[in-house]
Parts: C-alpha cells; sequence; structure tokens
C-alpha cells in the first residue's frame, strides 16, 4: 500500500463513522422526521468518502438527487400524513432480537468475504482498459466522455425509467375532487355574443329585467 | 488512497444497517424505504471503492444508474404511500392483504 497522508486518513474515518451512525439513528430514532434528517447526514457523509475515492462527480451528484429531491421528498410525505407512529411501533422490540442475529450473521459473511480477498484467497477482477480515464480529464470530464459514447443507451433508457416514475407517480396520485369549479375551454369557446350581451332601452324609473 | 478494504467493510455495515432497518421497522413503511435507500447508498459506495481501486470509470457510471432507479423507486413508493394512506387511514403494511395474495 502506497504512503498515505494523515489528512485523508482522518476524513475517511470521520466520514465512515459519521455515515455509520447516521445509518444506524436512521433506522433506530423514534421520529420518523429524524430519521429523514440523520438519512440527510448519512448521505452527507457518503458523499465525503467518495469525494476521497477520487469520484467526485457522483458524489455532488449524490447531494443533489438524495439530499435536494428524494429526502425532501421523503419529509413532505412524512409530514403530509397523519399518522400515528407510535402505533406502527409496536412489533420493535418483538422483531429485535431476530433482527440483530441476522444483521450479525450477514456482517461476519460480508467481513469474511472481505478477509478471505485480504489474505489472498480471492482475486478480484481487473479492469479490461476500455473505461480509464484519459490523462489530465478531470472526472466529470472522463466520465462524460464515457457516458455520452460507450453508455449513450444506457443513458437513454435512465432517462426514460425518470419519466415513467414520473408519469407513474402523477398518475397514481391524481385524483378528481368534487366540489371545484374548474375552467370548462369547450364551453367557454361555444359562448357567443348575442347570449351573453343584450341592447335595452329601459325607462326612466324603471328598473332592468335581466 | 486509502485501502479499499476500509471501504468495502464501511459499506458492508452500512448494507447491513439498512436490512436491520428493515427487520425492525416492519410496520412503518416509510422507514422501510429508507432503508433501502440506505441499502442503495451502500452500493453505490462499494461501486465508487472499487471504480476508483481499479481505476476504471465504468463503476461510477453504474452508480449513477443506481441512483437514477433509486430516484424512481422512491417516487413511485411514496406514491403508493400515499394512494394506501388515503385509502385506509394508516400506513401500516404488516397486514396488507387487499389483493388476498
Amino acid at each position: 500500500m502506497e504512503h498515505v497522508g494523515l489528512i485523508p486518513v482522518i476524513a475517511f474515518y470521520l466520514f465512515a463513522t459519521l455515515t455509520v451512525a447516521a445509518g444506524a439513528i436512521t433506522i433506530l430514532a423514534r421520529n420518523p422526521v429524524h430519521s429523514v434528517l440523520w438519512l440527510i447526514v448519512a448521505f452527507f457523509n457518503a458523499a465525503g468518502l467518495m469525494v476521497l475515492a477520487g469520484a467526485e462527480f457522483i458524489a455532488m451528484l449524490l447531494v443533489i438527487v438524495y439530499v435536494g429531491a428524494v429526502a425532501v421528498l421523503f419529509l413532505f410525505v412524512v409530514m403530509m400524513l397523519d399518522i400515528d407512529f407510535a402505533e406502527l411501533r409496536a412489533g420493535f422490540i418483538k422483531n429485535f432480537p431476530l433482527g440483530m442475529v441476522l444483521a450479525v450473521v450477514l456482517l461476519a459473511e460480508l467481513l469474511m468475504g472481505v478477509g478471505a480477498y485480504q489474505t489472498g484467497g480471492l482475486k478480484l477482477g481487473t479492469a479490461d482498459g476500455t473505461a480509464v480515464a484519459a490523462a489530465g480529464a478531470s472526472n466529470i470530464e472522463a466520465i462524460g466522455m464515457l457516458l455520452y459514447s460507450k453508455y449513450l443507451f444506457l443513458f437513454e433508457a435512465a432517462g426514460i425509467i425518470l419519466l415513467v416514475a414520473m408519469i407513474g407517480a402523477i398518475v397514481l396520485t391524481h385524483r378528481e375532487r368534487g366540489g371545484v369549479r374548474g375552467q370548462n375551454i369547450a364551453k367557454q369557446v361555444a359562448r357567443r355574443p348575442e347570449d351573453a350581451t343584450v341592447n335595452m332601452q329601459p325607462e326612466v324609473g324603471k328598473g332592468v329585467q335581466l | 488512497m486509502i485501502g479499499i478494504e476500509h471501504y468495502v467493510a464501511v459499506s458492508s455495515i452500512l448494507f447491513v444497517l439498512g436490512v436491520l432497518g428493515i427487520f425492525l421497522n416492519r410496520k412503518n413503511v416509510i422507514i422501510i424505504l429508507m432503508a433501502i435507500e440506505l441499502i442503495l447508498l451502500a452500493v453505490n459506495l462499494n461501486l465508487v471503492a472499487f471504480s476508483s481501486y481499479l481505476h476504471d470509470l465504468t463503476g461510477q457510471i453504474f452508480a449513477m444508474f443506481v441512483l437514477t432507479v433509486a430516484a424512481g423507486e422512491a417516487a413511485i413508493g411514496l406514491a403508493i404511500l400515499v394512494i394506501y394512506f388515503r385509502d385506509r387511514g394508516t400506513i401500516a403494511v404488516d397486514d396488507v392483504n387487499q389483493m388476498k395474495g
């Protein structure tokens, strides 16, 4: 392993600790609003980790998409719906032992994989050299170069996924409300001056019959 | 550069936290959705770490696609949640049997 300066190491452990801690509070918090806010903290710190790995573009995307859109969407829904959260926590204690056992087993399995790699029992795949950043190109430049050439069709498919998700969300939540006086365009267009106005010559002292 | 094992360890822990969140909050579908976001975040972190480790940008491209799908999934999931709440007045999902499945 090559020599690493002290500051990146400190930053890494700071971001890693905060990410994990914020993730833990996200799933344990009593109030879902707090959960969303801690999720935002987790995303910010994960973005920091990605910056340390040299992926600035994905890190900024994470902040913009997750913190700016997804987390705000969560906040809207949590605050809009009138939910009895105490009732929803009922099974928390009951599920705790099974969940912990499962989590510990899963984590042990994953870390055993890391251990197997460290002892040389696993060989990681090597890059085929077709997606290497050009010399001197910044991260975002290199990603753009690759995205608009090799992965162009995947990129467009991602756009279609977002479009379908948007249409789906609107169709699902849209409803006709009663008692709303909407605009009737056909009726407006069909209206003629002779139906709408009338010439009158009322006598003095007499009212107008409409 | 920090070693790849450190990144893999962090994303493993984050992944397990997400799975644990689904188990602990089996009734509250909002927290379940947030736990899924945590799992996808762990996956993204892994993809980015390996992309940087192997000097291959494919991992970062795929992290972007995972991000896209995660955003769509959150939007659709919350839309379903809103109509479910409108219909039932609660979001307890452990007894969802409307489709008699």
